[in-house]
């Protein structure tokens, strides 16, 4: 029997070339799912790859107590000064904390593609920075200096707000600032951010306190000791994360949401490209009675038949599985967009067509011709030979 | 139209197959509905329960900066301002994060004095409201959502604003209801808490005097730039520059910060035609091929070309304004699941007329290739099975 379905499903194949029309509806169709579903979820892995891995096991990041965002959080200089002298913290050679007091604010900067204006983070860091983040590398031009108005923009933020060239003057507050160079950190959100001195964003927004604290621990496992200290502090009233928890937390809603459309996009779609797989699969059947009923009187059994129907369809499936996907990944692998973020501003990432997205989508392929295959097969294995042979 | 029992019926010729191709178009038209309605409500959003006579006053370098409240005064001096009122982001939540709810310190005279045409408030109510310093308005939708009724006591937590002992909960006290004057506005309220400036003026501990933006009563909705540009030269150099927009500009401009949605949605419909224009017309194709014999028959009898093309291409009409009619109408009942998806933004019922458009000429494309070969069909060929 595995040699007659080997026969049938070898015969019924090297046949298709010849019914081209209906079979490329079901690899078009399919395709045209898969794309759909791939692109979409793309969106979401971009998504998490920029927001969720972001961050360091050995950082942490210290925010007012109830404020889930840095926006919203407000840090005292004496909060700063208690959160310095903390356990856990790793120094500098002359035995100095490495903590970042950072200033968010948000400021207008408009889109290159629509021209309105966008909310872009302006993170105001400590003298510190290059030594707790050290993923921030200059792409180009210089860091900015501290006390006098110069920025730096992220490598994501160049790419889709206006004006943020090196040289370029921004106007915000009644004062210029100069953009002095571009920075890469590691693909992460900060490339979606212009950093500044926090000392000079305090002046310009007329801000007297910090939003957070970033610090870099002596080691990963000092965490809890340096949380303890601080939760446990009656003077203080904070929230002490993980950098890579803070994140992640940031990016699940958005995720959450992209997932859920494409998702369900891709379901309707795919009930769709299930009838015209159904559709194709039948007049296929129909159009090879006769050849099936030969087959059948010449002592083929039902089974054999059916699988190689199911065989037929899932090949047809799965080519259009991998066109779809392919597609996905040429027109939008490293595509960059921007949207709002949860922290009220704009978060640049790229769409990334993974391994596992392309595997996802030929999955979901294979399920469609599964599906649109079994009812015509169970069909070509019940077809009453003595009445197809008489047919024609 | 005395073709249409002949068309009818050839629709039918196979049942299997033409449910098919009638459910895949459906679906089609189903995504194009809800996709169509969500774009149309991301591009032409209501801005909240604002009418065309509202303007928006906001720190001109972020949203998030705030304003001295004393520039009201300044604002109501422009001429042609009819009303100025003043609003600060509260943050607020109920209990977990994700109840969002959008609470505003409002102050009463001057709010109700801008939006006296679009809300309704009690006497009583309002009464009640100036009495009592925590006195908190609710959406009538808000009040079922969570079964609040007048007279409870309202905790709601702010992301932001801390009061004196620097506990970021507030507790209010709902004395009454909101509700919008044009129900179509209503769903624009659907998270609205407006509770005292003055309360929460004394009881946050820093930001005093200060707030988020203003909302401004023009008389002439017609002069609404002119009126922005001219409320912002009063500011110009001044330590808080402000920029001013048509409440409806300020919407737009932050849904557009979502990115371009609209694009999205496209490029995923025009997936699904295309992919569905391969699909039907297929099944089309192969109809016509299977009745050549049939369609000779017709021609023999005395039809004339192009009666025969216009046999298949109403056959493809038929198919194809039946199912969209279908998908429309089925993804107009699912509006009110994406309302609860899309808090706050008004849904259209537009697209009725481009999905309508759409099938017609899906019809055409698909009708055309079978169509011309079913009208140039040689009788004799035909009938000898030599096509």
């Amino acid at each position: 029997m595995f040699k007659q379905w080997i026969a049938l499903s070898a015969m019924s194949l090297s046949t298709l070339p010849q019914r081209i029309g209906a079979s490329s509806v079901i690899v078009i169709g399919i395709a045209g799912v898969v794309a759909v579903l791939v692109s979409v979820l793309a969106m979401g892995v971009g998504l998490r790859h920029t927001l969720a891995d972001g961050g360091r096991a050995d950082r942490a990041i210290v925010l007012r107590g109830g404020s889930d965002v840095e926006l919203n959080s407000n840090l005292t200089r004496e909060d700063i000064a208690v959160i310095g002298n903390a356990p856990g913290l790793a120094v500098d050679g002359s035995g100095k904390p490495l903590l970042s007091a950072e200033l968010v604010t948000v400021v207008n900067v408009p889109k290159k593609d629509t021209g309105t204006d966008a909310n872009v983070t302006l993170r105001g860091v400590g003298a510190k920075l290059t030594e707790v983040r050290p993923e921030i590398v200059m792409q180009s031009g210089r860091m900015f200096r501290p006390a006098v108005r110069e920025l730096i923009a992220g490598a994501g933020a160049v790419r889709q707000f206006r004006g943020l060239e090196p040289g370029s003057v921004l106007h915000l507050r009644n004062a210029e600032w100069t953009v002095t160079g571009v920075f890469t950190s590691n693909g992460d959100v900060h490339e979606s951010e212009l950093l500044a001195d926090a000392d000079t964003v305090a002046s310009a927004t007329e801000r007297t306190g910090f939003s957070s604290a970033l610090v870099l621990l002596s080691s990963a496992g000092a965490f809890d000791r340096f949380k303890d200290s601080l939760t446990t502090d009656p003077q203080l009233r904070v929230d002490v994360q993980r950098e890579p928890e803070y994140y992640a937390a940031q990016s699940k809603a958005l995720s959450q949401a992209i997932n859920v459309v494409g998702n369900s996009v891709a379901v309707i779609m795919a009930i769709g490209a299930m009838f015209g797989a159904l559709n194709s699969m039948y007049s296929a059947v129909a159009a090879r009675g006769l050849e099936i009923a030969t087959l059948r009187a010449i002592g083929f059994s039902a089974m054999p038949v059916m699988l190689s129907v199911m065989v037929e369809a899932l090949a047809l499936a799965l080519l259009g599985g991998v066109i779809g996907a392919a597609l996905a990944w040429i027109v939008f692998n490293g595509h960059s967009v921007s949207t709002l973020g949860s922290a009220f501003s704009q978060v640049v990432f790229q769409l990334a067509v993974t391994p596992t997205l392309v595997v996802t989508g030929i999955v979901w392929a294979c399920v469609i011709g599964l599906l649109g295959g079994l009812f015509p097969a169970l069909r070509a294995a019940r077809l009453p030979v003595a009445e197809a042979l008489r047919a024609t | 139209m005395k073709y249409l029992p002949l068309i009818w019926a050839t629709l039918w010729r196979k049942k299997i197959r033409t449910i098919f191709t009638l459910a895949s178009i459906v679906i089609a038209f189903l995504l194009f509905g809800v996709l169509e309605t969500v774009d149309a409500a991301f591009t032409h959003p209501n801005g909240g329960a604002s009418g065309a006579d509202k303007l928006i006053t906001t720190n001109k370098y972020s949203i998030t900066l705030s304003l001295p409240l004393a520039d009201a005064q300044q604002i109501a001096g422009v001429s042609g301002v009819v009303a100025v009122t003043w609003i600060t982001w509260f943050g607020g939540y109920y209990q977990e994060s994700k109840n969002f709810i959008f609470a505003q310190p409002i102050d009463t005279a001057s709010y109700f004095n801008v939006y006296k045409d679009e809300l309704i408030v009690s006497d009583a109510a309002m009464q009640s409201f100036l009495e009592t310093r925590t006195g908190a308005l609710v959406d009538v939708a808000l009040m079922k959502k969570f079964g609040w009724k007048v007279g409870d006591r309202l905790p709601l937590h702010s992301a932001i604003w801390t009061q004196k002992d620097g506990s970021l909960d507030w507790i209010f006290d709902i004395v009454g209801t909101l509700d919008a004057k044009d129900p179509a506005q209503a769903s624009a309220l659907s998270s609205t808490v407006l509770f005292h400036y003055e309360y929460f003026d004394e009881g946050r501990n820093f930001g005093k005097g200060d707030v988020g933006w203003f909302e401004e009563r023009v008389a002439d909705p017609a002069q609404s730039a002119e009126m922005s540009s001219r409320i912002d030269a009063v500011f110009a150099n001044s330590p808080n520059e402000t920029k001013t927009q048509p409440a409806k500009d300020f919407a737009m401009a932050f849904i557009k910060q979502y990115g371009d949605i609209g694009f999205v949605l496209r490029a995923i419909l025009g997936a699904v035609f295309f992919t569905l224009l391969f699909l039907t017309g297929n099944t089309m194709m192969q109809s016509v091929k299977e009745r050549i014999p049939e369609l000779a028959v017709l021609k023999t009898l005395g039809f004339a070309d192009g009666t025969v093309l216009m046999l298949v291409v109403g056959e493809s009409m038929l198919l194809c304004v039946l199912a969209a009619l279908v998908g429309l109408a089925l993804s107009f009942a699912a509006l009110p699941v994406i309302r609860g998806a899309l808090q706050g933004v008004e849904l259209s019922r537009d697209a009725w007329i481009p999905g309508l458009g759409i099938a017609v000429l899906l019809a055409l494309v698909i009708a055309m290739p079978p169509g011309i070969r079913a009208m140039r069909l040689n009788i004799i060929d035909a009938l000898a099975d030599r096509h």
